[in-house]
Parts: structure tokens; C-alpha cells; sequence
């Protein structure tokens, strides 16, 4: 009996801000830029819909990495929304990282409808991270694992 | 337990040529919940969205799923497909195989095992669908038009011509904007002035135009419908109902130093001035920086002369506060900081000069009479060089990358008239292209070379040397010939880059309007939805969207003016229904989701709970539907959980991510 070796293909979620982040992507779509299948977004209505208990699951459910995009600081539709976006995952990301879960795993960043080229080079950048660092079994439900 | 239906769309070969659309479809039957799945070439068609209807009576389908473009795109259409077949529209859900699968992916087997995910989360959220009703919100009957240029104004008189109110707010002290400031218009050398001033009369004379000048928008709350808008009209320190506009004030006014803006700084006004002859209102404004009553204290010379006794010292600031159901942004532009590009001495020769400055030496109202003089030393010149993308189409970060689409043209114009009025004036245009799209412009540029004699030469300008004897020394490159090139001018014109009106910015902020990298105003969508804002109640009218010409720019302000009196004739308008709601047995009054509310949405009341039989009054959060917006700050601030936002709940979310990483 052979164990079989399955390539590395990491589970990546992607929040992106219905405003400028999600539109972001479609721009980067129209405009043909190429970034990994590895990437699946899920739309929220701003980046301060993001609950941090929405990233712990991900990594629970066997996410590798975990993004969060929204509009530029000062641009946010709501006005103020990325800025408690922002200070949430700082104080989220930090905790991760002192159990476990590296600081290459999550990222925040800001892309508006206008940057599809922003967009596709983040998630490119992003998902070449993940590749790096691996597999993510810190938080992992082991009954979450094929 | 949702019925669902999973409609999978070709769109031709775009989505198709990548993705197994049969596949995602059978796939999709496995999916709790799916009782129908179909794959179909077009379902934004109307055949598509007959099958939609049609699943949705045969298999009494509860929600649904359409596997398709971006919701940004088709989300209304399918929600109305689903509404006319008798569904909740809120039960249907986009995924997104088309921008963010088919587009950017090559591999066919890794594009479908996305499509099937993305597939899964849809079908997740869906089954956590409840139907949503939407509310109604008021619509104040009034626009509000961000300045006062040629877009401004032709905004404003359309609005105003429809039958509704329009107030245009404008920072400087007149309307009229940039064109006020050029000479002729291309292709025609229409005088500008000519056709502009009877505009702006018109703007002024109107009963439903109330201008506003010399004010800024401050501060701006409330969303599409009911925008309330704090305007500051900075002091004139002149009545603007006593002041006949009689001029004497200027005429004596001793201090006579300061750089006229509307001369672009060629020349020199008084410290209370109007800017130019022709502006509305007709009552100039005392410029406190330049004014030696403000600086010393002793003058008053103008409140001495004043016959109507309109000048007032002690005037301040004024805010006034307006109610807006639509707001059109006309801020136009201006010409970049030409400091990075000391290569051409602007900064070190006044005979260097920009095209807007060269329109004002032309000008008959401008410091030169209408001359064509060297500003050094008043000479006539013989030779003048013309230098094309000044800041434009660059390719590192000193200028913009876009191209600012009109130098082509008004330098084809300059040359024009500088050779028909001057003969004896040699003209050499150094360009990198010339791109003359538009009605009658390729043939306007032709007459300057063939008729006009133009020297038109393709390269690239490397330097400008001012030398001991007054002249310039071009340094150039002839890429056609290939050959370096030595030039000696009297004037050099650059035709310098266009750039927002930096003030957009702050205003883009106030509004909640998107901008792009170069400080261009998003729009809704680039083909689509042109002059409209993707910020509900937001309109778009002239340079501050992109770079445009005159005619192109009243075309969009007339677009914009649509679309605003579209959204001003209606008595009401549908709420989004994804609003927060506080759950009463888990909310415990804290003022949490309240201090973070943007809209100041949330109060509480006092409120009896039947919690598990336990009947008390408890302090409760309470969402007011007309005001919140739904962007959810409060849900996850929220310590208890209580709050939830409908049709982003958490376990809508939470599912969506389950889907993704199983």
C-alpha cells in the first residue's frame, strides 16, 4: 500500500467590501488580471461586517489564509466603517499570532473599485505567502481535514 | 427547508470556454436544499429569465441561485425576474463564476471546482434566507450642484428647467470656471466668453437657481433623498445686497499687489477685487491676506468710497444648512505643479509658460491686451515652440499616466491663431502623438499644418536653456529623422497636464464618493452608468470624472442633470431592506452598537421582554429602518451578539464560509 502525496493547494478566503474591494475584483476580472483559484470571495457589506468570529471559523474549517479588503482609510462608504475594521484585526491578527497563527496567514488591505490591478497583485502576493508558509493545522478542526 | 432552484449561465463562451457549466449544474443537485438545476447560454436574456420563472412555479421553488456575472451587474435583474414570478426578491443569490472565476482563470478543472464552490456558499446562504421587505424613504425636491464652472452651470440649468430647485455652491468668488479663463474654443474659435457669459447670466437669472459663491460645502449627512449639507459662504466683507458693482472700490483700492488667480498670476489686482469683468454676481470680495485694513488696520479706503456703503469689516462666515434629495459634483480641474519638470525652466523663465497661461496672453481682457508679447521683456516674438504632454501619458510618478485629452487640440487651436493673426510667426509643435478623436477634430488639425503651416515635429523635447541674450534653446529629438535638434524661441508653450480640482478629495470624502488612484471620481459603472456615483443620490458632471473637452463636458453635465431630476421626480424611494435588527432577549442596553453607528440609527427603549416567562422592562437597542444604511459596524461591535444585519446575517456568512473551506 502506497501513501498517496497530495500536492499542497491551500484554502484561502478572501472579505471583500461591496463598495470598492468586491468591485475591485470584478475590475480585476473585466480586465483579465489572473490571480489563484486558490482565492474565494465572499461579499460583506463593508470591511466592519467582517466579525472576527468569521475568521476564527474560516481557520477552524481549515482555512489556510484569511484576507480582509475595504475601501482606502477616509474612503469607506459608510464613513468610518474600515477604520473599526482596522483596529478589529489589528488586536485579532496579534492575537493569532501569539497562538499560532501566523502573521503571513491574515492580512488587511485597502482596494478600491478602481484597483483591479491592486486587487490581482495582492492576491497573488497573498496567496504565494501561503504557499510558503504551508499548511495551516493550528486552529484546525482535524474532523474539518480530508 | 429552502426549495432551491441553481440556474448556471454560459454568458456565450464567457463564462463556458472555462468553466463546465454542465458539471456546476449536476454538482449543484447534490446540495442540500436543490431541487432544480439548469445551465442555460444567457440568463440575464429574457428567455433566461422565463426559465427562472418558470422552475419557480413548476417546482415551487422557495429560493435561488444564479450562477452568473458579478452581482454588481445582474443581482437587480434576477431579483426582478424572481419578484414578477411571485418570490421574495431577497431569496435569490448571486454567484459570482464570471469576474471572479472564468475571467481570471485559465486551467479548465481548477475554474469548475471553483465554480462549484462558489456555487456551494450561494446555496449555503440561501437556505439561511428569510424574504426582506423593503421601506420607503422622502425625497426632498432640491439638488445641489458642486460648482460653478461650465458643467456646474449647464447641471444646474437643466435640473432647474425641469421644474426643480437647484442651489450651486462655488468656491470662488464667481462663477464660470475654467472656461471663463480661455480665449477661443476648438474646432470652431468660438469665443469662449461669447458663449459661456449668456449661460451664466442665464444660471443667475433663473427663479429656481439660487448660486451660491465664495462658499464651500462642509460638511454633508443623510443619504440619497435627504442629503443635508452645511454650506459655508466665507465672509466677502462686502454686501452683496447694497454693492451696485459700480468698480470705484478696485480702482482705489492702494493695494494692488497681489497675483490675479484669474490671470493665472501674469499680472497683478487689487486686494477687493472681482475676478474678472464678466463675473456673477458682480460683487467683488476683499482678499484679507493682500487688504491693509485687515493687515494694519489703517486704510478704509474702499469703505470711504463706497457710495452704497456696502463694504462691511466685520462681516463673518456664514453656515447655512440645506436639505438636498440629490447631489451633482462639478468640480472640474486644474493644471499640475509643473516643480518636478525644471527641465523645461518654467520656474526660471517667464517666457516658459502653460497653455491656459498662454490663453490669458491671448486674451483681450488679459495682462497683455490680447497681445502676443514675450512677458520678459514685451517683445514680439518670432519663433515660438510648443511642447506636448507636459505631466500626461508619463510613464514614472512625476506626472499622471492618462492622457489629459485636450492639449492635442487647443495647441492645434493656439498655433492656428497665433499663425493667422501673427504670419510672420514661426510655430514648431514638438508632440510624442497627436490624437485628435472627435467630430471635426482630425481636419482642424490638418488645416493648422496644411493651411496654417505648423511645423509639427514628432519627439520629445529634452531640454529648455534660457539664454544670456533672452532667448530659449530647445533641445529636442527628431524621431522621424533621427537626428537631435537645437532650436532657438522666443516663447515656449507646454501644454501641461490636467489634474482634479485638489479639493475633490475632501468633497469625495464628505460624500462617501469613490475616487480613483489619480483622484478621478469613480463611476457607477465605466460603460453603464457614466455620470452616476456608485454612492446612491450622487451625480457626476464634467472633469472631475475624467478628463474631457467642452462639448463633452456639457453632454455629461446634461447626462448627470437626468439623472438627477430621475431621482427628484420621484415622491419616494425603496430602502434597502438589509438593515440591522437587535435581538430583544440577548441585547443588554449597553450603547455600544450606538456610539458606532454612523447614521445614529440606534436608540433604546424601555421595553417589556417575555424572556422564558420572565416578564420585565429591559433597555433595549432599537434599529431605526428609514436611517440604517447596513453596514454592519454595529453587529460585530455588538458584545453580546444581539445585533444581526439582514441578508448578511452570521450564520448566512458563517455558512458561506463553511462552504468555501469544507
Amino acid at each position: 500500500m502506497s501513501i498517496e502525496k497530495k500536492e499542497f493547494r491551500p484554502k484561502i478566503v478572501a472579505f471583500c467590501c461591496n463598495w470598492c474591494s468586491y468591485a475591485g475584483a470584478d475590475l480585476a476580472g473585466s480586465s483579465r488580471l489572473g490571480y489563484p483559484a486558490d482565492v474565494k470571495i465572499i461579499r460583506v457589506p463593508c470591511s466592519c461586517r467582517v466579525n472576527p468570529m468569521f475568521i476564527l471559523r474560516a481557520f477552524e474549517k481549515g482555512a489556510d489564509g484569511v484576507i480582509m479588503c475595504g475601501c482606502h482609510p477616509g474612503d469607506c462608504h459608510y464613513s468610518t466603517g474600515n477604520y473599526y475594521a482596522r483596529r478589529r484585526m489589528t488586536l485579532l491578527f496579534s492575537m493569532l499570532d501569539y497562538i499560532g497563527v501566523e502573521n503571513g496567514r491574515t492580512r488587511v488591505e485597502w482596494v478600491s473599485a478602481a484597483e483591479g490591478v491592486k486587487f490581482s497583485d495582492t492576491m497573488n502576493e497573498f496567496v504565494e505567502k501561503i504557499y510558503s508558509l504551508g499548511e495551516n493545522v493550528r486552529l484546525g478542526d482535524l474532523r474539518c481535514r480530508s | 427547508m429552502q426549495r432551491i432552484g441553481v440556474f448556471v449561465c454560459h454568458c456565450g463562451s464567457n463564462i463556458a470556454a472555462t468553466v463546465d457549466v454542465a458539471k456546476v449544474a449536476e454538482m449543484a443537485l447534490m446540495e442540500p436544499g436543490v431541487v432544480h438545476a439548469e445551465d442555460y447560454q444567457y440568463m440575464c436574456s429574457e428567455a433566461g429569465q422565463a426559465k427562472i420563472a418558470e422552475a419557480v412555479h413548476e417546482k415551487n421553488l422557495t429560493g435561488v441561485v444564479v450562477c452568473s456575472c458579478s452581482p454588481r451587474m445582474h443581482e437587480a435583474t434576477f431579483r426582478k425576474a424572481a419578484e414578477r414570478a411571485g418570490l421574495n426578491p431577497y431569496m435569490v443569490e448571486i454567484a459570482n463564476i464570471r469576474e471572479h472565476c472564468s475571467w481570471i482563470h485559465k486551467d479548465m478543472e481548477e475554474a469548475t471546482k471553483k465554480a462549484v464552490i462558489l456555487m456551494r456558499a450561494a446555496v449555503a446562504k440561501v437556505n439561511l434566507n428569510t424574504p426582506l421587505k423593503e421601506g420607503e424613504s422622502r425625497v426632498t425636491k432640491r439638488a445641489l450642484v458642486i460648482g460653478g464652472g461650465i458643467a456646474g452651470i449647464q447641471t444646474a440649468l437643466d435640473i432647474a428647467d425641469a421644474g426643480y430647485e437647484v442651489d450651486i455652491v462655488e468656491k470662488t468668488p464667481s462663477i464660470g470656471g475654467r472656461m471663463s479663463q480661455l480665449d477661443k474654443t476648438f474646432p470652431t474659435l468660438d469665443c469662449s466668453a461669447c458663449i459661456l457669459t449668456p449661460k451664466m447670466v442665464e444660471a443667475a437669472a433663473h427663479e429656481k437657481i439660487t448660486i451660491y459663491t465664495y462658499s464651500e460645502v462642509e460638511k454633508v449627512s443623510g443619504f440619497v433623498g435627504e442629503f443635508t449639507v452645511d454650506i459655508r459662504k466665507k465672509a466677502r466683507h462686502v454686501d452683496m445686497d447694497k454693492c451696485t458693482g459700480c468698480g470705484v472700490c478696485q480702482e482705489k483700492c492702494p493695494s494692488k499687489k497681489a497675483p490675479s488667480e484669474f490671470n493665472r498670476g501674469l499680472n497683478k489686482r487689487s486686494a477687493i477685487y472681482t475676478p474678472f469683468a464678466q463675473a456673477i454676481p458682480n460683487v467683488p470680495v476683499i482678499d484679507c491676506d493682500n487688504c491693509i485694513k485687515f493687515k494694519t488696520g489703517k486704510c478704509g479706503i474702499c469703505a470711504k468710497v463706497c457710495q452704497a456703503g456696502a463694504i462691511d469689516y466685520e462681516q463673518q462666515d456664514e453656515i447655512l444648512t440645506e436639505k438636498y434629495g440629490a447631489i451633482v459634483v462639478a468640480t472640474g480641474f486644474d493644471t499640475i505643479n509643473l516643480e518636478k519638470y525644471d527641465e523645461y525652466a518654467y520656474s526660471q523663465s517667464p517666457d516658459v509658460i502653460t497653455s491656459l497661461e498662454l490663453e490669458r496672453v491671448m486674451n483681450a481682457a488679459g495682462p497683455t491686451h490680447g497681445h502676443l508679447e514675450r512677458l520678459s521683456d514685451g517683445k514680439a516674438p518670432k519663433e515660438m515652440v510648443f511642447i506636448q504632454c507636459v505631466g500626461s501619458r508619463c510613464s514614472d510618478d512625476r506626472g499622471k499616466s492618462y492622457c489629459s485629452k485636450i492639449c492635442c487640440m487647443y495647441t492645434a487651436k493656439h498655433a492656428m491663431l497665433i499663425r493667422d493673426k501673427y504670419p510672420d510667426v514661426n510655430v514648431t509643435v514638438f508632440y510624442i502623438d497627436v490624437r485628435t478623436p472627435g467630430k471635426n477634430f482630425d481636419e482642424f488639425y490638418r488645416r493648422a499644418v496644411e493651411q496654417y503651416g505648423v511645423n509639427y515635429i514628432k519627439g520629445q523635447v529634452g531640454k529648455v536653456i534660457p539664454q544670456p541674450d533672452g532667448k530659449l534653446l530647445v533641445q529636442a529629438s527628431d524621431l522621424l529623422d533621427n537626428q537631435q535638434i537645437l532650436k532657438e524661441a522666443d516663447m515656449v508653450v507646454l501644454a501641461t497636464a490636467i489634474e482634479p480640482n485638489p479639493d475633490v478629495r475632501k468633497i469625495a470624502t464628505m460624500l462617501t464618493a469613490s475616487i480613483d488612484t489619480n483622484n478621478f471620481l469613480t463611476e457607477a459603472h465605466a460603460k453603464l452608468r457614466p455620470v452616476e456615483s456608485p454612492t446612491a443620490g450622487i451625480f457626476l458632471s464634467g472633469v472631475c470624472q475624467g478628463p474631457k473637452d467642452i462639448p463633452e463636458t456639457v453632454a455629461q453635465a446634461g447626462a448627470a442633470a437626468v439623472k438627477a431630476v430621475g431621482l427628484l421626480a420621484k415622491d419616494k424611494l425603496m430602502t434597502n431592506p438589509c438593515t440591522a435588527h437587535a435581538d430583544e432577549l440577548l441585547c443588554n442596553g449597553c450603547s455600544t452598537c450606538e456610539n458606532v453607528c454612523p447614521y445614529g440609527a440606534i436608540t433604546y427603549e424601555e421595553k417589556e421582554v417575555n424572556d422564558h416567562g420572565i416578564r420585565e422592562v429591559r433597555r433595549i437597542a432599537n434599529v431605526n429602518n428609514a436611517l440604517c444604511q447596513g453596514c454592519g459596524a454595529c453587529t460585530v461591535a455588538c458584545p453580546s451578539g444581539a445585533m444581526d444585519l439582514k441578508g448578511f446575517s452570521n450564520r448566512q456568512i458563517i455558512a458561506e464560509v463553511d462552504a468555501i473551506c469544507r
